[in-house]
């Protein structure tokens, strides 16, 4: 599947209609999550014919996009039981079967080896400090092949350091810096939203054998 | 939710050492067709933990997977469209999961299992 059709498919999906604040509920826009999935495809090989989980799912975008590029099974995990009535509308519109579980992913009891991939966009922690760096601990314990995820550019050297030295990471590289539209209220600006700069990073597990 | 998705969730209450399998009740379950890949699923064989796979398929209604598996089984076609259709095609719908430990009841509704817990087991 080309990015401009996958972009253009993901573009259909309905967004959260109460987003609610305390849990950071910002869509990942097709443009963004398109690009995400279809990098972890065709440049590395972590998608088709894989066990992908998506936590903190919301709408389902990500999980969705793994779904469409192939992926064999797609997990999605959230916390709000109306994202998650939403996300399977969503794959349900585009005719896919994903799995969804209601569970915070704090208390994640997900087996390891298993999951092949995990894609997510965390909260940033905006809202609850360190929120983004409780799901990477978790998705480094679930996944064997990569993780995916969004961090903002001004925690890089944060994220990098954490990764490596304390949460079981083999290896933690920026892939790019992309543009982020954060609805104001997560902002302390005026402006109605506000685009900023977040980095997409692969993480490696350890192997654990 | 899959038959796969059962074979690696488990009960994460806080002092629980086992609490994988989780027991199914069954209250209701669809089937939904997927195409076979093979190697998908000779890949997948060794990371499967085989009698709760077995055990969730016959709670489901279907009996046909072997208590045991040799390794040559995996050439077999007929062995692996059984195996396909327990893992991915066999959905528990509505009913719950339960936590082989403790009896905790984690509801399942329009297949997506509740595995929230409740603040005194975190
Ligand atoms: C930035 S949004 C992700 C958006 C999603 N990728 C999409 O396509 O819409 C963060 C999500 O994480 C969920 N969330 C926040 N804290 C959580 C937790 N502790 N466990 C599970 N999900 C959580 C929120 O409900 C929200 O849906």
């Amino acid at each position: 599947m080309k990015l401009k059709h996958l972009e253009s498919l993901l573009g259909r999906l309905q967004q959260f209609s109460n987003p609610k604040v305390e849990l950071e509920q910002y869509p990942t826009g097709p443009h963004i999550a398109s690009r995400m999935l279809y990098t972890a495809e065709n440049s590395f090989g972590d998608v088709s014919d894989k066990v992908v989980a998506d936590f903190g799912c919301g709408c389902g975008t990500l999980g969705v996009a793994a779904a469409l590029l192939g992926a064999e099974h797609v997990i999605g995990i959230d916390v709000d039981p109306e994202s998650l009535e939403l996300a399977s509308l969503n794959a349900e519109e585009l005719e896919l079967d994903i799995d969804y579980i209601h569970c915070n992913i704090k208390n994640l009891g997900l087996r390891a080896e298993v999951v092949d991939t995990v894609v997510m966009n965390p909260p940033f922690g905006t809202k609850k400090k360190g929120a983004d760096m409780d799901f990477l601990s978790v998705a480094l314990k679930v996944a064997s092949q990569a993780v995916y995820s969004l961090h903002k550019t001004s925690t890089r050297n944060h994220v990098k350091r954490a990764a490596l030295q304390h949460l079981n990471a083999s290896s933690a590289e920026v892939i790019c810096e992309l543009r982020y539209d954060l609805p104001q209220m997560y902002m302390f600006h005026k402006k109605r939203e506000v685009d900023i700069a977040v980095d997409l990073w692969r993480f490696v597990p350890q192997s654990r054998i | 939710m899959r038959l796969l998705t059962h074979n690696m969730l488990s009960s994460n209450i806080k002092g629980v050492t086992n609490g994988f399998p989780l027991r199914i009740e069954a209250e209701k379950v669809v089937e939904k067709q997927v195409d076979l890949n093979i190697d998908f699923l000779k890949n997948m064989f060794p990371k499967i933990e085989w009698k709760a796979l077995v055990s969730a398929s016959r709670t489901m209604g279907y009996a046909e997977l072997p208590e045991e598996v040799e390794p040559s089984k995996l050439d077999s076609e007929e062995f692996l469209r059984k195996f396909h259709h327990a893992l991915l095609e066999l959905h528990l719908e509505e009913g719950a999961l339960v936590c082989p430990e403790t009896g905790r009841r984690f509801p399942v509704s329009k297949g997506i299992p509740n595995m929230l817990l409740h603040e005194d087991e975190v």
